[in-house]
């Protein structure tokens, strides 16, 4: 059992959460010319690290809110969370 | 390379079975080869052995970074079908449906393939016009499909829940007759061992640690054991792509998930088909020695533990149980997870790469087990003429930029979400 401490509610089962992939991944900026290889990266290209990953995850049994998590996927171990606004250096 | 037999096995008998040869041998690496194959598993075992075999290239080494057959070729659920829609997927798995049954054969090792057949539940009317749709594309393609109403799935699986008042009723089922299971490990070993006879240097416990790239063209791999010169380089790594993608400055549209799989104690005869439960994801069979073995979805997160998390085996089982309540009865005896590539549109990648001489075999999500042989096949093809056979020209790598995607289960680039 995973256990993710979400910001805004606290230390919660990873029950109560859903998953929403790679939190890395940019939407390319609008207002400008977007090349077909930008549009593949943030659609379809993923780096799946091993390692410490930035994912998303929704407390969608919770507070419904969008949150940020630093998580190991070798070990599973969670270093850290974040508010889904939180920029993540 | 001896051959196994009765004959074989009787004289062998006479001195207590000590002078059988080795199944395949323990080289140290050459300098250099034509092809090297990276990952020792199902699909990289079945590459060298065709590429030996239906292209006299026997300049061959794979290189593993463990033992042989200790990756999702040892760890899945053993079947074996070619219920797909899409023609890229029905036919590319038809064509592995006939290698299959020459296989233990044409190995000359038994890979207990038993085509026991395969049944979808149906739990609404609009998935039986889903599977009607479904198995129509199927017998299109030449792949035998039949569609089951309520009454003839009881007769054949009269111990799932034809009870009134459940939740997800069962309405009837597509069923393929000729889908089945297989002895896995009998996979690997079967194509090693032919590998191995035809000339083929299995190198185990060598890790690649890079690759020698110039001028766009792969050179060679840097190994634990050693740099090695190669003319062509296959990768054959399943859930460990992303990491050596990385190494060649590589992003794929692949992500690494985790997926489990377990079977119970082993009880008399009760199932004779592998039987997968429509409201879910959740699959069942038999096995020869009697224990249930089932699967069903991934853990749903980035991984590359190889062993699963408790949540995700009590939602699979749960959905077992609501479609064959006996097996609440029985005890656990074994858990296990494997890591799969899973792509974003849930289909495998077979294709050259942007560089010369390196081919990618990728992308396989739940379904690599099946595939071994016509992987195998297909990409011995593309690497010896250096372009793709038409069975796997629908699994190039752009055709995730050119919208070619094939999308059999209609998830999107989310293929983990259940």
């Amino acid at each position: 059992m995973l256990y993710i401490n979400c910001p805004h509610c606290g230390m919660r089962s990873q029950n109560e959460f859903s998953y929403g992939g790679d939190a890395s991944v940019k939407r390319p900026e609008l207002n400008k010319e977007v090349s077909n290889q930008e549009w593949d990266n943030f659609v379809y290209n993923r780096k799946s690290l091993r390692g410490k990953h930035l994912e998303l995850w929704q407390h969608i049994f919770g507070c419904r809110q969008w949150i940020k998590v630093e998580r190991d996927t070798a070990t599973h171990e969670i270093f850290n969370t974040f508010k889904a606004d939180e920029e993540v250096t | 390379m001896q051959k196994y037999s009765i004959f074989n096995l009787v004289k062998n008998a006479f001195s207590n079975h000590k002078n059988w040869d080795l199944a395949w041998k323990d080289p140290t690496p050459k300098e250099e080869y034509d092809v090297v194959i990276i990952g020792g598993g199902g699909h990289g075992l079945a590459t060298a052995y065709y590429l030996a075999k239906e292209h006299n290239i026997t300049k061959v080494a794979i290189i593993e970074k463990g033992w042989i057959g200790g990756g999702n070729v040892g760890r899945n659920t053993t079947i074996i079908r070619s219920n797909y829609m899409h023609d890229e997927n029905g036919l590319f798995s038809e064509f592995g449906m006939d290698l299959w049954r020459k296989m233990s054969q044409d190995l000359n090792y038994n890979v207990m393939f038993s085509p026991r057949g395969i049944i979808n539940l149906a739990h609404s009317d609009a998935q039986m016009n889903a599977y009607a749709r479904r198995g129509n594309s199927m017998r299109l393609n030449g792949i035998d499909a039949v569609l089951l109403n309520r009454e003839e799935v009881k007769e054949i699986i009269p111990m799932a829940d034809f009870s009134d008042n459940v939740r997800f009723p069962i309405f009837g089922g597509l069923m393929q007759p000729s889908a089945g299971t297989a002895r896995h490990d009998a996979v690997a070993w079967g194509y090693a061992r032919q590998a191995d006879s035809m000339g083929v240097d299995i190198i185990q416990n060598c890790e690649v640690i890079g690759f020698d790239v110039s001028a766009g063209k792969i050179n060679g791999i840097r190994t634990s054991r050693g740099n090695i010169k190669a003319k062509k380089v296959g990768l054959c790594v399943a859930g460990s792509t992303n990491i050596l993608a990385e190494k060649l400055n590589m992003t794929l549209p692949i992500e690494t998930h985790l997926l489990q799989a377990c079977v119970s104690e082993p009880i008399k005869p009760v199932l004779d088909n592998v039987v997968t439960f429509g409201a879910g994801h959740f699959y069942v069979s038999q096995s020869d020695k009697g224990e249930m073995v089932m699967g069903g979805d991934l853990d749903g997160y980035n991984s590359y533990a190889q062993r699963g998390n408790l949540p995700t085996l009590q939602h699979v089982l749960t959905e077992g149980i609501a479609m064959m309540p006996f097996l609440s009865k029985l005890k656990m005896l074994r858990t296990w997870g494997g890591i799969m590539d899973m792509s974003m549109d849930g289909s495998p990648i077979i294709d050259k790469t942007h560089i010369e001489g390196l081919y990618l075999n990728c992308g396989w999500c739940y379904g690599g087990f099946k595939a071994t042989p016509a992987s195998g096949w297909t990409f011995a093809h593309t690497i010896a003429q250096d372009r793709v056979h038409e069975l796997n020209a629908g699994y190039s790598l752009n055709r995730f930029s050119t919208g070619h995607l094939i999308d059999e289960k209609g998830l999107g680039t989310k293929t983990w979400i259940s």
